[in-house]
């Protein structure tokens, strides 16, 4: 078991059962935001599109709403002028909500983090609470999906508990 | 009480609510995932697949999730429209049951100005939808309800004249007495032209694409429910796929015989099946036509209408009557 923290507008009161029922919708309808940045978005679009098809694990419904997205996929460089508006998405979201920093650039910096450098952030997790990170640069779709098969497993907090899944994941992953 | 609780007005008014609801609830779920299965298919992919057999669990996951989303009171929104519209924007659609032909004694209410109610009531929903994006304070939402209100009075008009044209050969606004004239020909053979206005001018009624501008994200985010998160974006999405059922179900009964078979032949199959059997399929076809074509222009959807639609129709209504008066 992870240490239980607690999510910023998440109840005081939790009821167990009704919790992993929810948890488990949610893992399980995960609707990404429709937002890219840069090269890795071009991915992400992959991935959406009929060879990879996120709609077969549910998370093919991108929203173009922050409103009603449930996982910001930070696919991307995150250039000094579009970390606001990403902040501002961010908090647009409503909660439950996670964030998948997709890509070297959005981890790190990636290829443009060099000393002295005045035009990036180097990784979201500098202006976002990050969940997964999906290295590669950039990552294939394939490596997106394991992201988010991972997150799901985050949210049900282990792959034995999503009772929905039909699958075993080969490696890796929570649990 | 003379005839006792069973047989009483009341409870037959609670009942057919009750199913009513259920019905909906059940099919606007059903109409999600085979809106996401037809979409998928035709884009050579799977759809929704692992969760539960072919995805058939998926919308309820997705229920589920909207469910336990927060909801977000935008600020500076205003507080009591934007919670009244999502339950505005449901209540009409549920009405328009009270008088779907389901089949020869399945009908809540067969009353004589049933035609007129659904069309009355159908427009409800266009006012939730320009309250729900008043209330938001959002220019995208704004410019969406607003879309939304000039091609809906665009469209209700090919539309009601349409169905007008069907109405001035039967003589009667209730149903179940268009069904029973349909029993040898359907009236997509006799009126054609009417037919085809009704089923494109219903794709734009329920903001449909190629016609849903009022929510196209390529321009306006998500239209007018960009602000509603959680439920109440479920509300308007519910109402969307309900709509579309009690439209293409309007359309069965004027249009394809309700719950008659094609040329009277019923193959011993109940009309019930026959009525839900041609709804569905008028429900693909729609659905075939969104995945199918991009989205038009606003000021070509408003010429389509003003400059085809509505001559086409008055021609074909004035036609119609001609001939009426003359056989
Ligand atoms: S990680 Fe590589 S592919 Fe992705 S945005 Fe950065 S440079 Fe482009």
């Amino acid at each position: 078991m992870e240490k239980k923290v607690r999510e910023p507008g998440a109840p005081v009161v939790q009821f167990a059962l009704l919790d992993d029922i929810l948890n488990l919708a949610r893992a399980n309808s995960l609707w990404p935001m429709t937002f890219g940045l840069a090269c890795c978005a071009i991915e992400m679009m992959a991935a959406g599109a009929s060879r990879f098809d996120l709609d077969r694990i549910g998370a093919g419904v991108f929203r173009p709403s922050p409103r009603q997205s449930d996982v910001m996929i930070v696919a991307g460089t995150i250039a000094k002028k579009m970390a606001p508006v990403i902040q501002m998405l961010w908090d647009q979201m409503p909660n439950p909500k996670w964030c998948i920093a997709m890509g070297n650039c959005s981890i790190s910096g990636g290829p443009f983090a060099y000393e002295e450098q005045y035009a990036i952030v180097p990784g979201a997790h500098l202006i976002v609470p990050v969940d997964i990170v999906i290295p590669g640069c950039p990552p294939r779709p394939e490596a997106l999906i394991q992201g988010l098969l991972a997150l799901e497993d985050k949210i049900t907090k282990g792959e034995g508990r999503n009772l929905l899944r039909r699958f075993k994941r080969v490696s890796g992953g929570v649990n | 009480m003379s005839e006792g609780l069973l047989g009483s007005e009341w409870f037959r008014l609670i009942l057919g609510l009750l199913i009513v609801l259920a019905f909906s609830q059940l099919n606007a779920l059903f109409l999600v995932w085979l809106e996401r299965k037809v979409a998928g298919h035709l884009q050579l992919r799977p759809g929704p697949m692992e969760v539960g057999p072919h995805g058939l669990l998926q919308t309820i996951a997705d229920g589920v999730k909207l469910v336990g989303k927060e909801l977000i009171l935008p600020f500076k929104a205003d507080r009591k429209l934007f919670f009244l519209a999502p339950v505005m924007v449901f209540m009409p659609v549920l009405v328009g049951f009270l008088v779907l032909p389901f089949s020869r004694g399945l009908i809540i209410r067969d009353m004589n100005v049933g035609v007129l109610l659904v069309f009355a009531f159908s427009t409800i929903t266009v006012l939730a939808i320009l309250t729900g994006g008043w209330a938001s304070n959002n220019k995208y939402a704004l410019l969406g309800a607003v879309r939304s209100v000039a091609q809906n009075v665009a469209y209700e008009i090919p539309l009601l004249l349409a169905v007008l044209s069907v109405v001035l050969v039967v003589h009667s606004l209730s149903f179940a007495k268009i069904v029973e004239y349909q029993k040898t020909v359907w009236f997509i053979f006799l009126q054609p032209l009417a037919g085809l206005i009704y089923l494109i001018a219903a794709t734009a009624e329920t903001n449909r694409a190629p016609f849903d501008i009022p929510e196209a994200e390529s321009e306006l985010v998500a239209g007018f429910h960009t602000e509603y998160s959680g439920m109440g974006f479920g509300l308007f999405f519910l109402a969307e796929y309900t709509n579309m059922f009690i439209v293409c179900a309007v359309a069965t009964s004027l249009f394809f015989g309700g719950w008659n078979g094609l040329f009277g032949i019923s193959l011993g199959i109940p009309g019930v099946f026959w009525f839900l059997l041609k709804t569905y399929f008028l429900i693909f076809v729609i659905m075939w036509v969104r995945w199918t074509f991009p989205r038009v222009r606003f000021d070509q959807l408003m010429n389509f209408s003003w400059k085809v639609m509505i001559p086409l129709s008055l021609a074909n209504i004035v036609i119609t009557a001609i001939v009426v008066k003359i056989i």
